[in-house]
């Protein structure tokens, strides 16, 4: 008997001519063990493995698919190869700049009375002292703790109401008027405004007002304002135009004035987005570094009063510890202390972050379901 | 929203003034006509005790947006009272000792060719991870990943300097030997490179990393409005994941990649202390790779805390010349941004 019908397992037409699902995984571990060999060649590690590895597993899984494929699925895995690299690319910098700072911040940061005591005093004699015969880090960040805080509060006050209510006009009695239309463009052209920029205005705007060399945390507020207005300003605007219409109507309907509406109706729905917006804001602005630079200079002694003399801030801390070390034949006790400083620095930053989307979920409006 | 509320009033006027109206008999007369009388005017224009809130607040929100528009001119007229001086001083007094012109114009070179490195850099790399947020990853992971992006944002620029400075250029001076070596008849390559890694390429790399977010966070934006009928369409005629978005994203979001590298170039530019912390400045230099060059931010902020005289009042112009710039740039980006807004009915 003449078999017609042999058992031979075919692909399906479908299915032909595709890269086995494993493929990207074979490819994978074939380019690790390749990339370790060749880096064992010229001396290993770790960062130029991933590097040879990445570069075999693209060629690798591109020219696989360039045979079974074709050109088309081929050009299709290079470009999802390149995007992939180049998020990963991105993310080597951020791990890179948080692990610097962890490493070389926690002895600053783990130091006693660094929190706690100012730089008065401090000089480079001390810190030789350190460094040749062993001394206790004298000096702290104490008296610049004080002074961002102080200058990010007082520009806290200046920009929320300014910005909040310039949001509330937008969204409210706006009403696409010209002026409207010019406040909104102009605030986006605000946001990009260099922060040194701003803070030679604050700067420039009190040496004409209040005399020449006016350098207080004042000054530096109203610089830190400059920049932060607009974040206000755009992100509040946003939450506000997401408040359901039917609420406002609701409110007319029932008689209640518009402004009462807005106070009682529009504000707390949007409540929660706008105080993570502010809490962004803050963020953003307690780090800058060139407006204080300007407008507050920098003092090594602990000073409370923004309306005058000098002050001292986190960042300004660290661009002077690092620029102008205290001892200048020994640089590594005012590294240590600035990358202290930068440690303290990022974890506010990150809290804040954080905090604004604790709040952002806590006082979301309830939905009811 | 804009309608929603303007319409709204007179719906009030039509329904309450009937209803008021029915509530008063046509047969008793209202013995103080005057006070009785009810038209849609006196509904509208009552003088309770609402009505001074009303007034106040609208005014206060009305003052907040014009103190905007005054701050922001303000910007602009107390940087040019305060940089006048430096403008119109005799150009021995200038430092350098030949006019502002002269101080300015290796500063603003020196400006943009670090901007340009650092959009060199960065704008394939965050059209890149953009597309991935947008495109490629898994959908649950996308908000995370463009959170972890976002982080990148939020370090402060100082930290960005020190990193540049501590870590950055330590690592990278080998590798400028090498391009010494190797691409020296380059003219932006040629050597001695600098032992300590720093040079203008190096502040370069640390402001990619700064617009690098920026960028990213505006394009992934302007992706993810790509019309899904696009993209499906594409698909669904046959066309490969990249196919689909070279051509449905891409050419549907090339504005706004326009724009969001131009307003990472307006950051960059005014970008400053990663600038004053890497760069070992120096006169202008076409080399990358050996120290020279300074930009304008930098300038200033390194000049500024000691300055006085007329040399307050030449980084105060220098600033002005900044602010110009970038002004220039974020301008035509929001422009551009606000003309495909309107073409393109994406919101």
């Amino acid at each position: 008997m003449t078999s017609t019908l042999t058992p031979v397992r075919k692909r399906s037409a479908l299915t032909r001519g595709q890269l086995p699902k494993a493929a990207p995984y074979i490819v994978l571990a074939v380019a690790l063990i390749l990339g370790a060999a060749i880096l064992a060649l010229i001396g290993f590690n770790a960062f130029g493995w991933g590097v040879v590895s990445a570069i075999l597993f693209a060629a690798g899984l591109v020219g696989w698919s360039l045979v079974v494929e074709g050109a088309r699925k081929a050009k299709d895995k290079l470009a999802t190869c390149l995007v992939v690299g180049a998020f990963l690319v991105a993310l080597l910098p951020l791990f890179s700049v948080i692990w610097t700072v962890l490493i070389n911040g926690l002895p600053g940061l783990l130091d006693p009375g660094f929190l706690t005591t100012s730089m008065n005093g401090v000089t480079g004699a001390f810190d030789n002292k350190t460094v040749e015969e062993g001394a206790p880090l004298l000096g702290g960040i104490y008296h610049a703790l004080m002074g961002t805080l102080l200058i990010t509060v007082l520009a806290t006050l200046i920009s929320v109401p300014v910005g909040l209510l310039t949001a509330i006009y937008l969204v409210e009695y706006g009403e696409d008027r010209a002026l409207a239309r010019a406040i909104t463009f102009f605030v986006d052209v605000m946001t990009g405004i260099p922060s040194i920029v701003a803070g030679l205005f604050a700067a420039a705007a009190f040496f004409a007002v209040v005399g020449p060399g006016t350098k207080t945390g004042a000054v530096a507020a109203v610089a830190l304002s400059v920049l932060m207005i607009p974040v206000v300003v755009r992100s509040s605007e946003e939450m506000l135009k997401i408040v359901p219409n039917e609420l406002r109507e609701a409110a007319y309907a029932l008689g209640v004035r518009k402004w009462r509406t807005i106070l009682k109706v529009v504000l707390p729905t949007a409540i929660s987005g706008i105080a993570s917006g502010i809490t962004l804001a803050i963020a953003r602005v307690i780090g800058e570094t060139a407006p204080i630079l300007v407008t507050a200079g920098f003092a090594t002694t602990i000073n409370t009063n923004v309306f005058s003399g000098w002050m001292a801030s986190l960042p300004t801390f660290i661009y002077t510890q690092i620029l102008n070390p205290t001892s200048p034949s020994n640089p590594d006790p005012s590294s240590q202390r600035a990358w202290g400083a930068a440690l303290v620095l990022i974890i506010l930053v990150m809290l804040l972050n954080l905090g604004a989307r604790l709040i952002a979920r806590i006082f979301a409006p309830k939905t009811g379901r | 929203m804009e309608q929603g509320t303007d319409a709204f009033v007179p719906y009030i006027k039509i329904c309450r003034a009937p209803a008021a109206e029915a509530s008063a008999p046509g047969a008793r007369i209202p013995s103080k006509p005057k006070d009785r009388e009810v038209t849609t005017t006196s509904l509208t224009k009552s003088r309770g005790a609402g009505h001074a809130g009303d007034k106040v607040f609208s005014a206060a929100t009305l003052a907040a947006g014009c103190l905007i528009l005054v701050v922001l001119f303000g910007v602009a007229l107390f940087l040019v009272i305060q940089a006048l001086p430096a403008l119109v001083a005799p150009a021995d007094k200038i430092q350098g000792g030949e006019g502002f012109f002269t101080y300015i114009w290796p500063l603003v070179i020196g400006t943009l060719i670090a901007s340009v490195i650092a959009l060199v850099i960065a704008t394939p790399i965050a059209i890149g991870v953009a597309l991935f947020i947008s495109h490629f990853a898994p959908r649950q992971l996308a908000s995370g990943l463009g959170y972890v992006i976002d982080l990148l944002a939020a370090i402060p620029s100082v930290v960005y300097g020190a990193w540049g400075v501590a870590f950055l250029a330590k690592e990278i001076s080998p590798s400028y030997n090498w391009l010494a070596e190797n691409m020296g008849w380059l003219p932006i390559f040629q050597g001695p490179a600098s032992a300590t890694g720093k040079t203008i390429l190096t502040a370069g790399i640390v402001l990619a990393v700064m617009v690098l977010p920026i960028i990213t966070s505006l394009t992934r934006e302007i992706f993810l409005q790509t019309p899904k009928l696009h993209e499906e369409a594409a698909l669904a005629l046959g066309a490969t994941r990249w196919e689909m978005i070279r051509m449905t994203v891409l050419p549907f979001g090339r504005p706004g990649i326009i724009s969001a590298v131009m307003l990472g170039l307006g950051r960059a530019l005014g970008e400053t202390m990663a600038v004053a912390l890497v760069l070992s400045s120096g006169a202008l230099t076409a080399s990358l790779i050996q120290t020279g060059n300074q930009t304008i931010a930098a300038e200033i902020a390194l000049n500024f805390p000691e300055a006085s005289g007329i040399k307050v009042n030449t980084l105060i112009a220098a600033g002005l010349v900044l602010f110009v710039i970038t002004l220039g740039v974020n301008m035509i980006a929001r422009g551009i941004i606000s003309r495909h807004k309107e073409f393109s009915g994406a919101n």
